[in-house]
């Protein structure tokens, strides 16, 4: 690999140390420095405070409504009508909120903004103003949900199937040009970032030169590129029914609801992988940074995200085995289905291979990556029985359902943001966040998560519906141990914020390098400067860590030239 | 891991060192002095920008994973009209007699004209020629406005029969199986067959091979689940006052004895063709048989308004484009006044012709889809 | 991204400078194109019409695409976004309408055209 000198050094400051320097945080003050900001590092700060905002107001709505349902109805307790329509409404938001707003934006738009260019050595993205305006598009989206929220609600589900999203009278119409609003920022985030990743590698830095988070990220972008637009017209279809009962999928006026789900779930399925694919690019480095050794398999992780976003493509139908769909289509799309297992595990198989003889360091980022792991395999492997036509018949619309998409839309994506955000904590902030604390809070995550969605797979497979405010006192058992569980959970998540917090305010400085990873944001100070990077680093493969020499009295890596030198050398062998 | 390149994307091959301590953004402390190698930055290259040329193949790249987005959200609409075409034809074939071809095709070739004046403008401006490109965009920014004022006068006469979308506007809504809105209803049935008589010639009805028009009317074994047309004519027609005019093996449905003006020529054609063929709902396919209201199944009758509203949703999403198009090119008729494009910048005209051009070429698979149905 | 054409129109490399003459050549075939598929519906050739009219359409938009758009001139990656594009629509239309072509049948008559009695 070709080293790049760059001819004139400013050589300001050598990353390590910079004595009263500045920062992208501390470069310019003032609100309007930052609402006005086109830095991708700070537009990626005001993404995570958004984001997070989001997350935990969609967690509330969970804590709620697994608290109804610590209790079920007797004669003697009755749950009131307006009871049983808060729940609807809990649940809807639930799935609404979290989905369109923690879980897709979640990991493309904090930490691809704030790490993607850095791992390019580029100093921004490819258009930095479009990265602005689609943080703008998450508020106003965000916006149209608070107004949801207060006047009247949403009791569709977060799918908005029709006819009964257009015949409810609850805020379906504000919803949908939220999520519509929301989409566009999506769409932008996407394009921005296959742009970036064409047009600003630097040299020697060939496609297969990328950090596998940036494959990731690749894939994820043509996902949201090729599937939003789908959701933004099938939105305004949507709106055109309420508004002016258009009938394209009203059965009552001449439509076709089944057509909806077809309209629905082109994009709302790639869009799990819109979820899962940028999780499975921070699982690589972390796999590969806390064993200390070389990616297993690069080329086959790589190109496996590829091949998870282009076969999401065709599964959608997999969600509407029972809607009236055609006993051909189910048959195509539960074949199909059974492929996505291929790519995903052989990123599995990647990330053990690449564990195997390596230096494991239990740091809390590596935690999450094994328990994203470990919460993957269950949520893909259920996955796979959902996906045959037979059991699904029997399973479909029941907590085995929920148990399976929570595995992995929540257990593994939520899992590997957690390890990606502490990972990159000391980069983003250059504090340090305890570590102790860090453990117990993600033990706690990672027990009340599976006590509160494992049993729920018994559950559905013993016929207790999804989306029923009540139930038969024989499920009563599941639902009790699955809210204490919840409990758990969120505990362990309010750890985690109070760490962050407290990291903030009072954590130890972080070294330019704590874990001694080799991808390009490491070769610069933490935080990095507004420009990004002093110096011009040195483009070397970036899962060879052997240049990078610990030293204790910092707690963290320095960077040995000559050895990358002989290391990059070597690689030309 | 080879150093290979999986597109063609020239980056790579750029030999060029790159200075990632350029900072010459807005807010970055220092001026483009500060670094060697490029010493005579041009004015519109931003600062994490190399080269203008990387700059331009950016804003193109962009530009054009922008127009997937457009092209699969109008895919959207398109989906929509194949299901809906593919399983209702004799609808789309009734209700595209409310279209005109011709205002159809003078809007083709106006958008196209105006595609033609783009693609000069994006010349002009690449070479430095200000007056040329001011007025190729202005002669763009009018096919815009010639494409929407036709628009508006095609919109125009479906509003006045009742052709616009939407519950309160449509006439071929049903309520409780009976016409929502009976008067305009019979009006708006006057007016199609009307004008698809008139261009069908005289070999409506009468090539129809009765009973081989299995779509409208269903086969017997078919009846189990939708229920034959025919079945429920002969339902409604025992409902049906006795003065029906027609025999009642042919039984238009009870609303319509009412609303389908007996006057009308081409009705007489009809039915007598009908009347040949009893108890089957005529369904001629051949290319230039044109549908009557009298042809369409009662299950057919009830998704008349849904051509309608697929119509105005595609032309209507395509005409917001238009306009957002003609919006953007004024802008740049502005900055062209100023100056602002040479043979050194020129991205803006390039990337916003290249959305004239993706408007354009939507229409030129909206115009056959719609207006030239068979 | 113009090697593939050189001319004299040239410019510092940056974007591919199409003749006059070509463009309105370009124009005047899709006039005719235009002219050919209104023509066309005049003349009755059962499905075909509609192949054809859809194929005339495709003609018309590749000759946008390549020339208007400068595709032919251009990095392919640019063509292959277009292209990719249009399969993914491929992929949802033509899945879509197979299953609700296949389902049509099942579904019963809407309530607003059921008979009316009484």
């Amino acid at each position: 690999m070709s080293v790049i000198q760059d001819p004139v050094n400013s050589g300001v400051y050598s990353g390590q140390d910079q004595p009263g320097g500045t920062n992208y945080i501390n470069h310019s003050k003032g609100v309007m420095s930052w609402l006005l900001t086109l830095d991708h590092k700070r537009i990626g700060l005001m993404y995570m405070v958004s984001v997070l905002s989001a997350f935990a107001l969609g967690g509330t709505f969970a804590i709620i409504l697994r608290t109804m349902l610590f209790t079920h109805s007797s004669p003697e307790n009755p749950i009131s009508d307006s009871g049983q329509e808060l729940y609807n409404q809990m649940f809807t938001l639930h799935g609404a909120v979290l989905v369109f707003m923690f879980i897709i934006p979640a990991v493309p738009a904090i930490l691809g903004n704030m790490i993607l260019p850095l791992m390019l050595g580029a100093k921004d993205v490819a258009f930095p103003r479009l990265n602005l305006l689609s943080w703008y598009c998450y508020i106003v989206g965000g916006l149209f949900f608070l107004f949801v929220l207060l006047s009247g609600g949403l009791d569709t589900g977060w799918t908005f199937y029709t006819p009964y999203s257009t015949s409810t009278s609850t805020s379906v119409a504000a919803a949908t040009l939220g999520a519509f609003v929301l989409g566009f920022s999506s769409i932008l985030t996407g394009l921005n970032f296959i742009a970036t990743i064409h047009m600003l590698r630097p040299p020697g830095m060939g496609w297969f030169q990328l950090p596998l988070f940036l494959w990731a990220l690749y894939a994820t972008s043509l996902i949201q590129v090729l599937a939003t637009p789908v959701l933004a017209i099938t939105l305004l279809l949507l709106l055109a029914e309420k508004v002016l009962h258009i009938g394209i999928f009203d059965p009552a006026l001449g439509g076709d609801p089944v057509l909806f789900q077809h309209f629905f779930w082109f994009y709302s399925h790639p869009a799990v992988y819109i979820m899962i694919l940028p999780a499975m690019g921070i699982i690589s480095e972390l796999i590969s940074t806390f064993s200390r050794r070389h990616i297993f398999g690069y080329s086959f992780i790589a190109f496996s995200s590829i091949a998870i976003a282009l076969l999401g493509f065709l599964v959608w139908g997999h969600h509407m085995y029972t809607s009236g769909q055609s006993g051909m289509a189910n048959a195509v799309f539960s074949l199909i289905t059974f492929s996505v297992a291929i790519p995903s595990a052989i990123k599995i198989f990647n990330w053990l291979a690449t564990m195997y003889k390596g230096s494991i360091s239990l740091a809390t980022p590596m935690l999450y990556a094994l328990a994203f792991i470990w919460l993957f395999t269950i949520g893909g492997l259920t996955g796979v029985f959902l996906g045959s036509l037979a059991l699904n018949i029997h399973a479909h619309d029941t907590y085995f359902v929920v148990a399976h998409f929570h595995y992995v839309m929540v257990g593994s994506m939520m899992t590997a943001f957690l390890g990606g955000m502490y990972y990159w904590w000391p980069k983003m902030f250059g504090k340090m966040y305890n570590e102790p604390v860090a453990k117990v809070a993600w033990f706690l995550i990672f027990a009340g998560f599976n006590l509160t969605f494992f049993i729920q797979f018994i559950a559905g497979s013993q016929g207790m519906p999804r989306r029923y405010a009540d139930y038969l006192p024989e499920y009563a058992f599941f639902h009790k141990f699955s809210t204490v569980g919840s409990y758990v959970l969120a505990a362990g998540l309010v750890l985690v914020l109070l760490n962050w917090i407290h990291a903030l305010l009072k954590g130890k400085k972080a070294p330019q390098n704590p874990w001694g990873s080799n991808t390009l944001e490491w070769h610069t100070s933490s935080p990095p400067p507004h420009e990004n990077f002093a110096e011009t680093p040195t483009v070397s493969d970036p899962y060879v860590m052997g240049a990078w020499d610990y030293d204790e009295s910092i707690d963290g890596y320095v960077h040995n030239p000559q050895k990358a030198q002989e290391l990059a050398q070597q690689g030309h062998h | 891991m080879p150093s290979r390149d999986i597109t063609e994307d020239r980056h790579d091959a750029d030999p060029r060192p790159r200075d990632i301590t350029d900072m010459s953004s807005d807010s970055a402390p220092q001026p483009d002095k500060a670094h060697g190698g490029h010493d005579n930055r041009p004015p519109h290259l931003a600062h994490h920008f190399e080269t203008p040329k990387q700059q331009f193949e950016s804003g193109k790249l962009g530009m054009w994973l922008f127009l997937a987005t457009e092209i699969l959200m109008f895919g959207g609409l398109f989906c929509a009209y194949a299901i809906y075409r593919g399983n209702h034809q004799d609808v789309f074939l009734y209700g595209y007699g409310a279209l005109d071809k011709m205002w159809g095709a003078t809007n083709t070739v106006v958008l196209l004209a105006s595609s033609l004046t783009m693609a000069w403008a994006v010349r002009a401006a690449q070479k430095g020629q200000q007056k040329l490109l001011i007025a190729m965009l202005v002669a763009t920014f009018m096919g815009g406005v010639g494409f929407m004022g036709i628009k508006a006068v095609e919109y125009k006469a479906k509003y006045d029969h009742n052709l616009f979308p939407g519950q309160q506007f449509n006439a071929f809504y049903y309520e409780s199986g009976k016409p929502k809105y009976p008067e305009k209803l019979a009006h708006a049935i006057e007016y199609i067959d009307g004008r698809n008589a008139g261009r069908g010639g005289a070999s409506h009805g009468t090539d129809g091979q009765g009973g081989e028009h299995s779509d409208a009317a269903p086969a017997p074994g078919e009846g189990q689940v939708l229920q034959g047309a025919g079945h429920q004519q002969a339902e409604a027609d025992a409902q049906a006052p006795a003065a029906v005019i027609v025999t009642a093996s042919f039984a238009p449905p009870a609303d319509v004895t009412n609303l389908a003006p007996p006057a009308s020529p081409a009705d007489a054609g009809v039915l007598d063709s009908a009347i040949d063929h009893a108890g089957v709902v005529q369904t001629p396919h051949a290319g230039h048989t044109q549908i009557l209201w009298e042809d369409l199944s009662q299950t057919e009758r009830g998704k008349v308004h849904i051509f309608f509203e697929i119509y105005f949703l595609m032309t209507g999403l395509h005409g917001l484009h238009v306009l957002i198009g003609m919006g953007l090119i004024g802008w740049l008729i502005l900055k062209a006044r100023a100056r602002t494009f040479g043979k050194e910048y020129f991205t803006p005209v390039d990337v916003i012709g290249l959305y004239w051009h993706l408007v354009d070429l939507i229409w030129i698979f909206l115009f056959p889809l719609l207006y030239l149905i068979h | 991204m113009s090697d593939a054409h050189t001319n004299d129109d040239h410019n510092h490399g940056i974007g591919h400078i199409t003749p006059v003459s070509l463009l309105v050549g370009i124009f005047a075939l899709l006039i005719f194109f235009t002219v050919l598929t209104v023509a066309v519906t005049y003349v009755d050739l059962g499905p075909a019409n509609i192949w054809i009219a859809l194929g005339v359409a495709v003609v018309k938009g590749a000759l946008v695409g390549l020339y208007f758009m400068h595709l032919r001139y251009d990095s392919p990656f640019n063509g292959l976004i277009l292209v990719t594009a249009f399969l993914f629509l491929a992929v949802f239309i033509g899945i879509s309408l197979m299953d609700t072509g296949e389902y049509q049948r099942n579904i019963p008559p809407p309530p607003t055209v059921r008979p009316v009695t009484g």
